[in-house]
């Protein structure tokens, strides 16, 4: 399945893993600096994933002077 | 999983909470936690002119938002920070957001207006980038607020924001810093009040919150931002956090109930030794204002300052005395 990364914006194919949280700890992302949105959705953790899906792990966590 | 108010399947878990939620609920659930801060730190009142702090990202536009959707309507200020291609990014996701709810939106561009952007002013200053930012930010906010008579200035600081905060000044015992740390400011001499409506929420719920709004916004981080200790701390609490829900909350709001008047006294005194800057007339504990010390070093600029031996040096000279 393909999964899109941000900053700087670049896609990677991965196996398919079984759901959300299992991407992310294949992927080694903290869960809590992240959303997962497949096909412009967002989803829990509990998703399952299937070979045909493109999702988007978008980081949240901004930085710098505020 | 399944929502915790209807049972319709949810988009977004929020672990803190032990929670999970639909789209409609997590909205009505966002509203709910602004609308508290609001109440419980008695942040504004019906009437009052409010103005934003905008910078194009996920907190100050979903703040924006949930304001007027709350029934606080507030102009935006956007400042110009000249960070290259990042700040015409920025801007104009600003102003795009600005222009589909047809909120208004004041700019003020700072090399335009003051003749220097932050990439200078921070090499200027000696200071790093985040900290020439966080300064003109500041500085600029308050100045435009004072100047058009709003009566409360509201920034997108949300509760991560906060936790990784007070995580740095409490490692330093920053006292004057941890006395200052509280979602809302009293407007005092110089300054307006400003206020934090989005403590009550992570930075990944405003992320969420915008995504199932249908706000666009710069997702890109600042260039400059990168490896600062800001970011640190909050990989930090992240991590914390994900093996203890819950933590980050219970840090700010336990500081916020038990600590905070303990340190309260010393910022009062920092804010009552301060005097008018002799260039533009903001609050600071010199002659001269950070901010125009910074601009008169990035422009080549001399300000003539009197100082207490009747002496009259330039802005660099009296920088270096200090």
């Amino acid at each position: 399945m393909k999964v899109v990364l941000r900053n700087p914006r670049r896609e990677i194919d991965v196996a398919t893993p079984r759901n959300v949280a299992q991407l992310l700890t294949d992927l080694d992302v903290v869960p809590e600096s992240v959303l997962v949105i497949r096909n412009d959705t967002l989803v829990t953790r509990d998703e399952r994933l299937r070979e045909d899906d493109v999702v988007e792990i978008r980081p949240v966590v901004s930085g710098g002077a505020r | 999983m399944k929502c915790r108010r209807c049972r319709e399947p949810a988009v977004i878990d929020v672990r803190r909470h032990n929670a999970a939620f639909c789209q409609p609920c997590f909205l009505h659930h966002c509203r709910e936690q602004v609308r508290r801060a609001i109440d419980e730190f008695d942040m504004v009142q019906p009437g009052e002119r409010m103005l934003v702090a905008v910078s194009g990202g996920k907190d100050s536009l979903g703040l924006w938002h949930i304001l007027s959707e709350l029934g606080y309507p507030a102009d935006g200020l956007y400042i110009g920070l000249g960070i290259g291609d990042y700040s015409d990014t920025s801007g104009r996701y600003a102003q795009e957001f600005a222009d589909r709810f047809g909120y208004t939106l004041r700019h003020v561009d700072i090399r335009d207006e003051y003749g220097f952007d932050v990439p200078t002013g921070s090499r200027a200053a000696k200071r790093a980038p985040c900290s020439a930012c966080g300064l003109s930010k500041r500085h600029l906010f308050n100045a435009v607020a004072m100047e058009h008579n709003y009566d409360v200035l509201a920034t997108g600081h949300n509760l991560d924001d906060e936790a990784a905060v007070l995580f740095g000044n409490v490692l330093r015992w920053e006292a004057g810093y941890l006395g200052r740390q509280y979602p809302i400011l009293p407007a005092t001499d110089g300054f307006v009040r400003k206020v934090k409506p989005l403590v009550r929420l992570g930075e990944r719920e405003l992320a969420a919150y915008c995504v199932l709004s249908d706000i666009d916004y710069i997702v890109e981080e600042c260039p400059m931002a990168a490896g600062n200790r800001h970011l640190g701390y909050k990989e930090v609490l992240n991590t914390i956090e994900e093996r203890s829900p819950g933590s980050k909350a219970a840090f700010v709001f336990g500081f916020l109930e038990h600590a905070h008047h303990r340190f309260a006294g010393d910022a009062t005194e920092e804010r009552e030794d301060l005097g008018p800057c002799t260039v533009c007339g903001a609050p600071t504990p010199g002659d001269i204002c950070a901010f125009c010390r910074m601009q008169a070093r990035a422009t080549g600029t001399r300000i003539p300052v009197t100082v207490t031996t009747s002496a009259t040096m330039t802005a660099e000279g009296a920088e270096l005395d200090h």
